[in-house]
C-alpha cells in the first residue's frame, strides 16, 4: 500500500479475521472473516476495519444538516428529495410558520430548496425532516453544487477547517448538507472559485494532507487578484 | 443434428479457438454520466451496456417489499444487434433472461439494507453473438458495483457445450447455433455458490461434469477482469500525488 494514498476495496475483498480486529462500516462477516461489502477506501484503525465508501446514495442519520428539493407539496405535509432511497417527509408542525390546511403550497412549493435537519429514520427507513432548528429555513439565491455525499467530510475538513479556509479567501457564504448538496452565496469570482475548489477536493480526496495544499493554492490566488 | 460445417477440427473450433479458450473481454465501468453506476462489455462480437439506477422507492407500491429491496433487472436486444431485425419490445425470451438475471443479482446484493426500494439494472444489448445473457450479468455485476451498492459478491457468469462430441467453453454464434448443447452458469467467486444454471441440448451426466467444470473456470478468470476494470476506473479517477 503506498503511504501517500489510501487504498481502495472492492465488494468480496477479504480484509482480515475477526479475531483481530472488528468489522465496522462497510464491511461483513463470514465463517470469522471479514469482507468488504462496498466500493469503497480501506481505513483500518487500531479496533475497527471500515470501508468509507466512494459512491452511492446518501445514508440518511438522525441530525444530520441537509440540502432538500421539494417534491411535492401535499395537504399538510411536504415530499422532500434529500439524495436518500427514499423521499423525506416534511410536516407542517415542524416548520416555523403558522399554515392552515391545505395552505402549504404558500410557503414552500415543488422546486423550492430548503435547509433542514434529518428529525426521524425509522426501522422501515421513512424519513422525517425538520426546519424547527437556528439557521434552518428556506433557501433563496446562491447555487447549489452536487458532490459524492462520502466526499462531505473531506470538504469540511477537521472540525471545519477546509470548510472555513473556502469561506476565509473567497468571502462567500456556504452551507454544506451532508446529504452532498452545497450551498454557495457570494459574489460571481467567489462562487466560481469554490466551484473549482470543491472540484479539486473532490479529484484528489484520497491524498492526505490536502488542507495545508488547498490553503497555499488560495492564497496564491488572492495575492494575483491583489 | 448433422451440420455440414465442421465445427472441431484438428483441435481447433470454427474461429481458430482451442477447446478451453474464452473470447477476447473488454469491461469498462462507469461509461455513463447520469446513471448511478454503469458498464460497457465487449466479449467477442457482443457488445453490452448496462446502468443501474437507485435504491430508490419502489413504484408502482404494491411491488415494495417492507423488508427488503427488489431487484428488477431488463434485458433488451436493440433491434439492430441481430442480422434480420429484431422486433423490439419485450418478448418471452428477454422476459425470461431479465428474472433468471435478477434472481441472480438479488442472491448476492444486501437487499435488507434497503426495504421498500428497487434497485434497477437496465441491460441493453447493442450487438449479439451467441451468450448474451452471460454478458449482460457479467456487465450488470460490475455496474452495481460502480453505483456504490452493497454485496456480498461481484458474480460472474460463463458458459459451456458441446460441439461435434466435445466439450468446448465459451460457444459462438455458430457453435451456439449448430452446436449440440449450451450450458451458461453464473456463480459468486468467493464461494462458489451458483446463482444461475440453465440447459439447452442435450448432455450426459459425465459430460455434463465435464462441461460445468469447465464454465467454473471460464468463470474465475472472468472474474478477475472485472475486478481489474473496477480498480482501473478508481484508481485512474482519484488523481495522481
Amino acid at each position: 500500500m503506498d503511504k501517500d494514498k489510501r487504498e481502495i476495496v472492492i465488494p468480496s475483498q477479504f480484509l482480515g479475521e475477526i479475531k483481530n480486529k472488528k468489522s465496522g462500516k462497510g464491511t461483513f462477516v463470514e465463517n470469522g472473516k471479514i469482507y468488504a461489502e462496498i466500493l469503497g477506501v480501506l481505513s483500518d484503525s487500531s479496533n475497527y476495519i471500515n470501508v468509507i465508501p466512494l459512491k452511492g446514495r446518501y445514508d440518511p442519520t438522525e441530525k444530520d444538516f441537509v440540502i432538500g428539493i421539494v417534491i411535492e407539496a401535499m395537504a399538510s405535509s411536504w415530499l422532500v428529495d434529500i439524495n436518500a432511497a427514499y423521499p423525506a417527509l416534511l410536516h407542517v408542525n415542524e416548520v416555523p410558520w403558522n399554515i392552515e390546511f391545505g395552505e402549504t403550497e404558500r410557503y414552500l412549493n415543488q422546486g423550492d430548496s430548503i435547509m433542514a435537519k434529518v428529525l426521524q429514520v425509522d426501522q422501515e427507513k421513512k424519513l422525517q425532516i425538520t426546519l424547527k432548528d437556528h439557521n434552518l429555513y428556506k433557501i433563496k439565491g446562491g447555487y447549489i453544487l452536487h458532490v459524492e455525499p462520502s466526499k462531505v467530510p473531506r470538504i469540511i475538513g477537521k472540525k471545519g477547517s477546509m470548510i472555513s479556509l473556502l469561506k476565509k479567501y473567497t468571502k462567500c457564504r456556504i452551507f454544506v448538507g451532508q446529504n452532498g448538496r452545497i450551498w454557495i452565496d457570494g459574489d460571481e469570482d467567489g462562487i466560481k472559485k469554490v466551484i473549482e475548489t470543491i472540484d479539486m477536493i473532490e479529484d484528489e480526496s484520497l491524498s492526505y494532507g490536502l488542507t495545508n495544499k488547498i490553503e497555499e493554492l488560495l492564497k496564491k490566488d488572492t495575492k494575483v487578484v491583489h | 443434428m448433422k451440420s455440414e460445417i465442421k465445427l472441431f477440427e484438428n483441435g481447433k473450433r470454427i474461429d481458430g479457438r482451442k477447446p478451453d479458450e474464452l473470447r477476447s473481454i473488454s469491461i469498462k465501468a462507469g461509461v455513463l454520466h447520469r446513471a448511478e453506476g454503469s458498464c460497457y462489455l465487449e466479449w467477442g462480437g457482443n457488445k453490452v451496456m448496462v446502468a443501474v439506477y437507485g435504491p430508490r422507492e419502489a413504484i408502482p407500491r404494491h411491488t415494495q417489499n417492507p423488508l427488503r429491496a427488489i431487484v428488477n433487472a431488463r434485458y433488451n436486444m436493440a433491434a439492430f444487434s441481430v442480422d434480420d431485425r429484431k422486433r423490439p419490445g419485450p418478448d418471452r425470451r428477454s422476459r425470461e433472461i431479465s428474472k433468471v438475471i435478477s434472481e441472480a443479482l438479488e442472491n448476492v446484493i444486501l437487499v435488507e439494507k434497503f426495504p421498500r426500494a428497487s434497485i434497477d439494472v437496465n441491460i441493453e444489448v447493442l450487438d449479439a453473438e451467441a451468450g448474451t445473457r452471460c454478458a449482460g450479468l457479467t456487465a450488470a455485476a460490475v455496474a452495481l458495483v460502480d453505483a456504490g451498492i452493497p454485496m456480498k459478491d461481484i458474480p460472474v457468469a460463463c458458459a459451456a457445450g458441446k460441439i461435434d462430441n466435445q466439450i468446448v467453453l465459451d460457444l459462438g454464434k455458430d457453435e451456439d447455433n449448430y452446436g449440440d448443447a449450451d450450458l451458461p452458469i453464473a456463480i459468486s467467486p468467493r464461494t462458489g455458490e451458483i446463482l444461475l444454471l440453465q440447459m439447452d441440448g442435450h448432455l450426459t451426466q459425465e459430460e455434463f461434469d465435464r462441461a460445468f467444470d469447465l464454465a467454473i473456470k471460464g468463470c474465475h478468470i472472468i472474474s478477475d477482469l472485472q475486478k481489474k476494470a473496477i480498480l482501473e476506473k478508481y484508481q485512474s479517477d482519484t488523481g495522481g500525488i
